[in-house]
């Protein structure tokens, strides 16, 4: 039998005789067992691909299928809630073929085609489609799942079904073309197209303090948290993904552990979103290649989600994406080039790594959706940065930095003190603040802005003291620069410090967030009064405010306001001298 | 997936511990390889590069005497597996899996890959189970639990091996539930083994444990296959015989040098500090293969030692360990210094699993807030410590003149054991008294209701202050 064949296989990389007609990207089964895999290289009649899955075990000579197609995705009902991984093959199904371990060679589909979905048609007969519009709509997990025409599809409305649809079954009949199904197919690796971009103004709430305040995010934005190992990256990642006002989460575990997967099942399942009423689950997509499992696939899974994601962009929704974390996309990337043997560049990253970054952010924004009826959309990139040793100055973080539009830059420092989220102020900005504080200004307060200023100069000037204070010992310092101390201590510990653990304080709604950094300037500003008046450092009541910052923040939502008015009293009560 | 052996006379080439094949017939990746030559004795290796035009071994024993044009080679046709099996408690093996004892070769009941298959993400439970060390440290600070993977981050010289014993010691006895333990060497000294197994014989858990014992003057590359043998012997206790079995891998860096090794041979581009670019998944390969699987009873739990060269945390063999593994347990060369036995660090020390296992229904429900309210007042404490060392202690705040007197006691009253076993309990309690000194203002990790309790301790304390102060 002839055909392509094996002539090498090395890591994750095999070579095929044969294979003069292949075409870049295209999708091969390799050897005996089927493996998924790539193109990436083409001589003559060799083609070089990457393989999806574990190649310990394939022998030469054994046969290559070529696809025809690149590797894509099926996007349609059933995505939500589920567990996928870095080429889309649903881990429950590759669990019932081969078992607890994974076995390579098992084939499963994304979406289940037996599954019967409710469709209710927004199209009628002899009507007009195009790309992007909408045919109708499925109920899936609580959200309206809207079916749309896939690119590169159109005509008139021959027929449209009505009613229980079976996932591999046609919802649409084209006049004299083709019909059209609940699903669709998209290659990973290109970007789906919008209308019109639009820009990110409005925030996307995180629920988190320290970035709804200080460094916020807008709907449609990218977020790079570059940190050490334990400082939170993973954390905040988990945090978002249950809190952000995102409709739909696309999480991607890309080279990390199994233990957080499985928690993230677990606790997303058991956790209740306000929003809905229903489980954090149903409204996540989890992408999963943990770090044992093939380095191919590691590389991929970054692509798939953000394929998914956009395509709830497209049907009018607000998908965010937890990648976490890019540094093991990118060690993906250098492993397999350094196998191509490509020329190596800074730290043996192959050269295209900060193009191949900045592609990938790229892939997020707000957008004017294709299609009829209009309707806009989103897709918000946070992705973790891994930085060896720490050091920001490497390749990865760099690149990653040139493009995000926010840095949370996490310190181990503030990690080991349990200081969380273990955010560096300093090293961390936002270039949507400007655009946030309107908004907060207009639901929230008119003074958003004002407060954030001050929390920004307080902690700059906190900083300054604290090194003086190292030098001459806090005693030495003047009554004034005391208090600014102990205003900014308020703000570090109990304004921007959140148990991501804490049940009553893992959420921060804006208004909470608002009062409680208030409270802190609240405190600065009646503390100043009191020593103008003729009081003395010692003479203010400053653990009463602390414990009564402490315990609105902490208080359960039916306590909160109570302990919020023993607060302002603490703080009426600052300057008078018992 | 079997293909019959086939046997070569002559290699192409050989380099240090790799030997080059031309012209083999339908290798395959990671095929079992045995190299003869007359008058020595038989080495194993390994294909790693499987190629029409050449072939690479990865030869596991000294390549020491190996003639290329003499050697006859066979490809078994077989991937790497070693034996398997409840037969192999009580047993000394060497890294591939050869007896050590004396005793004849296992026969076992199974044979496992030694490249072991990635557990499936779904099928994990997520590890909540509380193991009692009996070390403070870690069942107060950084809560271990059973599935969880947990290194120990040493220096040159500190006692990495004897709290990786304690914590094997305690952790079998609680429940009586079915325990093994797999202990593999890497690379580590004579000495350094024999101070691990004494303290377990004394316990008698010698027959409820498996040796892989590779030692410094044991073959580099031999160290590559120790852990692998030893995880695939765990995973069959756990996964087939519902055993909690934990595994200590000592030294991590000895393996991580093996690992470099062959890839200076292979002339790779090398990555940090002349490390491969892929050991961090290499070393993932290895962490990964603990946890709890849905509907088995049993666990791998995992406590890999490492020693951090020059006491460096960002060297990438503690680093990259870091980026794997569920938090570490980092001893310190000061606490050393000052007789802190064990000498752990808390503050860079770290259990990611401990929420998992701790609070109601498992430790006590106010255990995060009493760790939580530890760890700060020890870390301005310790930032005390220094600050006093130039401004002395007159120059300090009140608050943080408090907070260093806790630094103290603290080491010296909870860190600090000298040998002896706490219970959990006795360890909250320990904490508890060196809160219970503090001031309220200096708690605000704690809710009154959950200083209640300690409300006659605390109001003691505070006579005892205001006693102490001068009018
Ligand atoms: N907001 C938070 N509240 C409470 N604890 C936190 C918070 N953030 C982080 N932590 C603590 O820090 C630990 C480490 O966090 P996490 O696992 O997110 O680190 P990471 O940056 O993802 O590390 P790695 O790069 O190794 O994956 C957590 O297990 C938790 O104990
Ligand atoms: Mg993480």
């Amino acid at each position: 039998m002839t055909g392509p064949k094996l002539r090498r296989v090395v890591g994750a990389l095999a070579e095929a005789s044969g294979m003069r007609d292949a075409v870049l990207n295209e999708l091969v089964r390799v050897g005996d067992a089927g493996l998924l895999g790539e193109v990436l290289r083409l001589t003559g009649d060799v083609a070089t691909l990457q393989v999806f899955e574990e190649t310990s075990g394939l022998a030469l000579e054994e046969p290559v299928l070529r696809s025809k197609q690149p590797l894509s995705v099926q996007l349609g009902p059933g995505l939500l809630g589920a567990v996928i991984d870095g080429i889309g093959r649903p881990l429950q199904a590759l669990a019932a073929a081969g078992g607890d371990f994974i076995a390579p060679g098992v084939d499963a589909s994304t979406l289940d085609p037996t599954t019967r979905w409710d469709f209710s048609p927004v199209v009628t007969v002899g009507q007009q489609v195009r790309a992007g519009d909408v045919l109708g709509t499925v109920l899936e997990k609580g959200l309206v799942h809207r079916i749309l025409v896939p690119l590169g599809k159109e005509g008139t409305i021959e027929r449209v079904a009505s009613g229980a649809v079976r996932t591999d079954e046609p919802v649409a009949w084209l006049l004299d073309g083709p019909t059209l199904h609940l699903w669709q197919r998209w290659p990973v690796r290109r970007t789906r197209p919008a209308r019109a971009r639009l820009a990110s103004t409005e925030p996307l709430l995180t629920g988190q303090r320290i970035f709804d305040v200080l460094f916020p995010i807008a709907e449609g934005g990218t977020v790079a948290v570059p940190g050490g190992f334990g400082t939170g990256k993973t954390v905040i990642e988990q945090s978002l993904a249950k809190y952000a006002q995102a409709d739909v989460v696309v999480y991607v575990g890309c080279g990390e552990r199994g233990n957080e997967m499985a928690e993230v099942l677990h606790e997303f399942g058991a956790l209740v979103d306000p929003r809905s009423g229903r489980p954090v689950l149903e409204r996540t997509v989890l992408v999963v290649n943990t770090s044992n499992m093939p380095v191919a696939a590691r590389e991929s899974s970054v692509y798939l989600g953000l394929t998914i994601a956009e395509y709830f962009r497209d049907q009018g929704y607000r998908a965010a994406v937890m990648a976490d974390s890019l540094s093991r996309w990118a060690e993906a990337l250098r492993e397999i080039g350094s196998r191509l043997q490509e020329m190596p560049g800074e730290e043996g990253y192959p050269t295209y790594l900060a193009s191949r970054a900045a592609r990938l952010h790229e892939r997020a924004g707000r957008v004017q959706c294709l299609g009829a009826p209009e309707r806009t959309g989103s897709v918000t990139l946070f992705s973790a940065v891994s930085p060896p040793g720490g050091d920001f100055s490497e390749p990865v973080t760099q690149a990653c930095l040139r493009v995000g539009g926010a840095v949370w830059a996490l310190d181990p420092a503030l990690a080991h003190q349990r200081q969380f989220p273990a955010v560096d102020w300093n090293a961390s900005y936002s270039l949507y603040a400007e655009g946030a504080e309107a908004w907060f200004a207009e639901r929230v307060d008119r003074r958003w802005g004002e407060t954030r200023s001050r929390l920004l100069e307080l902690l700059q000037r906190d900083g300054e003291l604290r090194e003086i204070a190292a030098v001459v010992g806090p005693e030495a310092l003047e009554d004034h620069d005391r208090l600014l101390l102990a205003a900014a201590a308020l703000v570090r510990e109990l304004v921007l410090g959140q148990s991501a653990f804490d049940p009553n304080d893992a959420y921060s709604s804006p208004q909470k967030s608002f009062r409680l950094a208030r409270a802190a300037i609240d405190f600065h500003d009646a503390g100043r009064a009191a020593l103008k008046g003729g009081s003395s450092f010692a003479e203010l009541d400053v653990g009463r405010v602390r414990q009564a910052l402490a315990a609105a923040r902490d208080a359960a939502a039916a306590d909160a306001e109570a302990a919020f008015l023993k607060l302002d009293e603490a703080l009426r009560a600052l300057g008078r001298t018992p | 997936m079997t293909t019959l052996a086939r046997t070569y006379l002559g290699a192409r080439a050989a380099a240090g511990p790799l030997v080059y094949l031309a012209g083999t017939q339908r290798a395959r990746l990671g095929e079992w390889v045995t190299l003869r030559t007359a008058g020595q004795p038989t080495l194993r290796g390994q294909v790693i590069d499987a190629g029409r035009d050449v072939t690479v071994v990865q030869v596991l024993e000294d390549t020491l005497g190996l003639g290329p044009a003499a050697v006859e080679v066979t490809l078994t046709g077989e991937l790497a597996s070693v034996v398997v099996g409840k037969e192999l408690l009580g047993r000394a093996l060497s890294g591939a899996g050869d007896p050590r004892d004396g005793l004849p070769p296992p026969i076992g009941e199974a044979l496992r890959p030694l490249w072991g298959a990635p557990i499936n993400p779904v099928r994990r439970v997520p590890p909540s189970d509380f193991i009692e060390t009996g070390v403070s440290a870690i069942d107060g600070m950084n809560t271990l639990v059973r599935g969880q993977k947990l290194p120990v981050f040493s220096g040159p010289g500190l006692p990495a091996l004897e709290l990786a014993a304690t914590i094997v010691e305690s952790a079998r006895a609680p429940r009586g539930e079915p325990f093994a333990v797999v202990f593999v060497a890497i690379g580590i000294t004579e000495r350094e083994t024999r101070t691990f197994l004494e303290r377990f014989e004394r316990s008698g858990a010698l027959e409820r444990s498996v040796l892989y014992v590779n030692q410094a003057q044991d073959p580099t590359i031999e160290r590559l296959l120790a852990p692998r043998a030893g995880l695939a012997c765990a995973e069959h206790l756990a996964f087939v015989h519902g055993l909690h079995v934990l595994v200590v891998m000592a030294d991590i860096t000895h393996y991580c040098d093996a690992l470099r090794e062959v890839g200076a041979a292979r002339e790779e581009v090398p990555g940090r500090r002349g490390y491969p670019g892929y050991m961090y998944t290499d070393l993932a390969s290895l962490f990964e293969r603990a946890g709890v699987v849905r509907g088995k009873p049993g666990s791998v739990t995992q406590l890999p030692v490492l020693t951090m060269p020059d006491d460096d945390i960002t060297h990438p063999i503690p680093d990259l360990t870091g980026y794997i593994t569920e938090g570490q347990v980092v001893l310190s060369r000061d606490l050393f210094r000052r007789g802190v036995s064990p000498p752990i660090d808390v503050l860079p020390s770290l259990s990611r699993l401990m929420n998992a296992g701790i609070g109601k229904d498992r430790t006590v429900p106010e255990h995060r807030k009493w760790a939580d309210q530890l760890y700060s007042v020890y870390a301005r404490g310790r930032e005390a410590r220094q600050m006093v060392a130039i401004v002395g202690e007159s120059g300090l705040s009140a608050a943080d003149r408090r907070a260093l007197e806790l630094a103290e006691g603290f080491e010296k009253g909870l860190v600090h054991q000298a040998g002896l076993r706490r219970t959990l309990a006795q360890t909250l309690e320990a904490g508890w008294r060196l809160l219970d000194e503090l001031p309220r203002e200096d708690l605000l990790k704690l809710s009154d209701a959950q200083l209640e309790p300690r409300k006659a301790q605390r109001e003691a304390a505070a006579r005892r202050r205001a006693e102490a102060k001068p009018p």
